[in-house]
């Protein structure tokens, strides 16, 4: 994974008392609030489907959340994230202020309906039971599903709003943004790689 | 591009490992829900993952400790990005106890996943408004 650098000279450097103009904030929003309406329909869809605990909106929910979240960790971790840490300042900028903001409210939304429409379904097919044949594939994928969560809460999701709120401010820190660029695209690394692991365990499930 | 590595490093006061002892709170927690689903629907003993729960919400309540004692911390910025923060992650710890309630868990593994559920809702939201703070610059500078 390439490393994130970013040219001091490239974007206004905060120095305290002797720095440079205030440019105008950037504008973008760091929550799409459009974006939020589709949310709150997922959200519902998500409810009904687990009230009713009928097997194809389960089935539906969790494999296109799953494939989903899957997908955009692998995507990100491994072809979006090296190019980002290559591209010049204005457009990793650009990039990550069109970006961000979206990822911000789909990972969260994916990761929901795929765990919840998830744990709902094995239990309506017996996979979560400690008696199923499957059952040490299914505690498999808790554990690489734990590990991914403290990951993506801990370190990727805060580091995702601070840029974008660094980003907001009239005069952003390059060096800021360096190390919190850095944080996001390494733990996208890592969860790209526990995908993986969850395609291994989620296939060897769907097979039998 | 050249790109040139920024060797200037972030000033920011000494601060308290919060997100390192906020992701060990969370690795408990998660550790002792993995441990009561793994043995559904047999009797499980309740004891580790109330340790585990125990040890997480000391985290938690240590992590907020030591964060109220630093001087000049952006509380403001730290507290508008917590609240919203909040509201998010209570609506996704809500989503989950509803799954629990759904597939009518109850008693002592009810307990714990909730009490698990509400740490996972302050702590997420802590770290988040943390990060964010950290890199205010007071306005005075």
């Amino acid at each position: 994974m390439s490393g994130v650098t970013v040219a001091p000279s490239e974007v206004a450097v905060h120095h305290e008392g002797a720095g440079p103009p205030a440019r105008p904030p950037l504008e973008f929003e760091i929550v799409p609030r459009k974006g939020l309406i589709v949310v709150a329909v997922v959200f519902v869809v998500l409810i009904v489907a687990i009230a009713s605990n009928k097997l194809w909106p389960l089935m539906f929910l969790h494999v296109a959340g799953g494939a989903a979240w899957t997908i955009i960790d692998l995507f990100l971790g491994f072809v979006l994230g090296p190019i980002l840490g290559r591209l010049s300042i204005p457009a990793r900028i650009e990039v990550v202020t069109k970006l961000m903001p979206k990822m911000l409210i789909i990972m969260p939304t994916v990761v929901t309906v795929a765990l919840a429409a998830g744990w709902q379904l094995g239990n309506k097919l017996g996979f979560v039971l400690s008696q199923s044949p499957n059952h040490g594939w299914v505690v498999a994928s808790f554990i690489v599903v734990g590990v991914m969560a403290i990951v993506a809460l801990g370190l990727l999701e805060p580091a995702n709003i601070a840029v974008l709120v660094e980003l907001k401010k009239p005069q952003p820190r390059p060096e800021v943004i360096e190390r919190l660029m850095k944080r996001f695209i390494y733990s996208a690394g890592i969860t790209g790689a526990m995908q993986i692991a969850t395609l291994v365990i989620m296939t060897r499930l769907a097979s039998g | 591009m050249s790109a040139v590595s920024a060797h200037s490093t972030v000033e920011e006061p000494r601060l308290p490992p919060v997100t390192e002892i906020g992701m060990a709170s969370l690795a408990l927690i998660v550790a002792g829900g993995i441990y009561l689903s793994s043995h559904i629907p047999e009797h499980v003993p309740l004891t580790p993952a109330i340790i585990l729960l125990a040890l997480s919400a000391l985290l938690l309540a240590g992590n907020l400790a030591a964060l109220s004692r630093v001087q000049g911390f952006a509380w403001a910025r730290f507290f508008q990005i917590a609240r919203w923060s909040l509201l998010a992650y209570a609506i996704t710890a809500g989503l989950i106890e509803f799954a629990f309630l759904e597939d009518h868990l109850s008693g002592g593994p009810l307990v714990v996943l909730t009490l698990s559920l509400v740490v996972y809702a302050v702590h997420v939201p802590m770290l988040i408004a943390f990060t964010v703070a950290r890199y205010e610059v007071p306005a005075a500078a």
